[in-house]
């Protein structure tokens, strides 16, 4: 028996999100009495790999085959219930990222296990097995049981609190068999030099409130000065002022960031869904009744002309 | 080439969380249903790519599952322009409940691409699509933001974390989609309405599968403390607080 975490990697490199999911998956092998078996596929350094065992995985799995460069999503699928069966996992835990939402779903139909999506915190019990999930986009939750003897689980972003907690792991590699793949990347196009959204700790995000595309400057020098990532409410990017990739609210991308700056953002209920998750929500705007400051922790009423250039002074003195 | 929607019927986005039955199902009293936004992009692509000829698509089928009362969202599907639709009689349990009737559906009725959502934006599973591909065994492919079809292949654009790839597949696929697939979703016009009455639409009776989740209550999120409002000829201590009350700079 065992509980088994699949961890990506980035060019060969972990992000935080890794370890959190691999701090996450001792917990629940905790309360089920098991060890944790960490799978890594592709080309993972040993050193890199042994970080696992920082956050407690007991067992690491390494899987490198030159057919899994890319991600097919039923070959991963594939090599992750290889390793599920083999090593009796009770539990499967997968990050609720592009990738996870990927692969999670046809593991649960390989696995023939339940499948609890977008969990923001540890099995609330092991018997009936009960987790507590995200429902109606971030307006309510929802505890869910899962019925089968297999369960699998993707745990949403920066939603679980962890530290270092290390364990001697054993390393082994494993020879997965694969069927002939049907998919082909033709081509990556990756941005370089830029914070990714999904990944930010900070968030700096502009509204129609800002008036023009030319008034960004702002937004991006509070950005460079919190070390933060840039976004944009819906109308912006519709308008084509910023890139989609920076739209965040219920169609766009769903954040969890420690902090949300929104500049000129009103708070329609389905820009809040995209970001409810953030542990402190800062809004700036000038219309006092503006439903972003429900939201709030921390509110300006004022011109984002004036207050932001306070501010990025304010952040560069402290 | 066959094109197959799954389309969630879903309420409106502006809906408020309320619950009945001791918080174990949604209050749906005066809830607006509509389709799922990422599903009606889809629908939208899917009706782009079919009006160009040189595309080779004959036709762009709607499926959900659902009771009677999800017949005013399909047929919302088949104004906008679906050539017909499909109706699996049952209460969706749960995703692998709901992905299992779709499958069983399109193995005696094959599509060559067959297109979900990225989730709905109830239960926000985003599980249907991958585990339906998983079930025909056959390739999917998530996070897709731009599909083409060509000499009997797709070419996708697939999100990454931080950046794009350019995918082909092979068909029949399975696509995930997300913003971007479409510009706008496409409006059904007077004619389109007046049509959907006579479309086919399809009722299926479901087979005997059983869900393998089950929702035991809902809750709302915890209220938030009020919001601290600082003078705004004052931001330092905005960046006070941010720093030594909030911990989070």
């Amino acid at each position: 028996m065992s509980v088994l975490v699949f961890t990506e990697n980035w060019d060969g490199k972990f992000k935080k999100q890794s370890f959190e999911l691999v701090s996450y998956a001792s917990k629940v092998a905790g309360m089920l009495n098991t060890q944790t078996v960490a799978l890594s596929i592709g080309n993972v350094q040993e050193d890199e790999l042994k970080k696992l065992a920082t956050y407690s995985a007991d067992k690491i799995i390494k899987v490198n085959n030159d057919n899994l460069k890319n991600l097919d999503n039923q070959a991963y699928t594939s090599v992750i219930a290889q390793v599920a069966e083999k090593h009796g996992a009770k539990v499967v835990i997968i990050a609720n990222n592009n990738t996870g939402k990927a692969l999670a779903p046809r593991l649960s139909v390989r696995l023939k296990a339940g499948l609890g999506s977008a969990v923001s915190k540890l099995p609330t019990s092991v018997e009936p097995f009960t987790i507590y999930k995200k429902a109606l986009s971030g307006k309510a939750f929802a505890n869910v049981v899962i019925k089968s003897d297999i369960k699998i689980i993707t745990l949403s972003q920066n939603s679980y609190e962890f530290s270092e907690n290390p364990k001697t792991a054993s390393m082994e590699t494993f020879e997965p068999v694969l069927d002939a793949i049907k998919t082909n990347v033709t081509d990556v196009q990756k941005q370089t030099g830029k914070l990714i959204l999904t990944d930010a700790e900070i968030v700096v995000s502009g509204g129609r409130g800002m008036k023009s595309p030319d008034n960004w400057g702002p937004i991006e020098e509070l950005a460079k000065v919190l070390g933060a990532a840039t976004a944009c409410s819906r109308p912006v990017s519709d308008e084509g002022w910023r890139p989609h990739e920076e739209h965040t609210g219920q169609t766009g991308k769903i954040v969890a960031p420690n902090l949300y700056i929104a500049v000129g953002i009103s708070g329609a209920i389905q820009h809040l869904a995209g970001i409810s998750s953030s542990k402190c929500i800062v809004a700036i705007n000038t219309d006092k009744d503006a439903p972003i400051f429900e939201a709030a922790n921390y509110g300006i009423i004022g011109d984002a002309a004036k207050v932001l250039p306070a501010f990025i002074q304010a952040v560069k003195e402290r | 080439m066959r094109i197959l929607i799954c389309l969630s019927n879903v309420p409106d986005t502006t809906t408020k969380a309320k619950f009945v039955n001791d918080n174990k199902a949604f209050d749906t009293a005066g809830v607006q249903w509509i389709i799922n936004p990422w599903d009606e992009l889809a629908l939208t692509r899917a009706l782009e790519l079919k009006a160009n000829a040189a595309n080779g698509i004959q036709k762009v089928t709607v499926i959900t599952v659902g009771k009677a009362d999800a017949e005013p969202t399909i047929r919302k599907a088949l104004a906008i322009g679906a050539d017909d639709a499909v109706r699996i009689d049952a209460e969706p349990k749960d995703a692998y409940f709901v992905a299992a009737q779709i499958a069983e559906y399109v193995k005696t009725n094959p599509y060559d691409i067959i297109v979900n959502g990225i989730e709905s934006s109830d239960y926000n599973g985003s599980a249907v699509g991958g585990m339906v591909a998983e079930f025909l065994n056959i390739p999917s492919v998530s996070a897709v933001s731009s599909l083409e079809v060509a000499n009997g292949e797709v070419k996708i654009t697939r999100e990454i974390d931080g950046g794009k790839e350019v995918v082909k597949s092979q068909i029949p696929v399975l696509l995930v989609v997300q913003k971007g697939i479409a510009k706008e979703p496409m409006i059904a016009a007077m004619r389109g309405i007046m049509m959907a009455k006579t479309k086919p639409l399809a009722v299926v009776a479901p087979q005997a599968i059983d869900a393998l989740t089950e929702i035991v209550s809902f809750e709302l999120p915890k209220p938030k403390p009020a919001c601290k409002m600082i003078d705004s000829e004052n931001v330092k201590e905005l960046v006070n607080l941010l720093q030594n009350e909030a911990k989070v700079i």
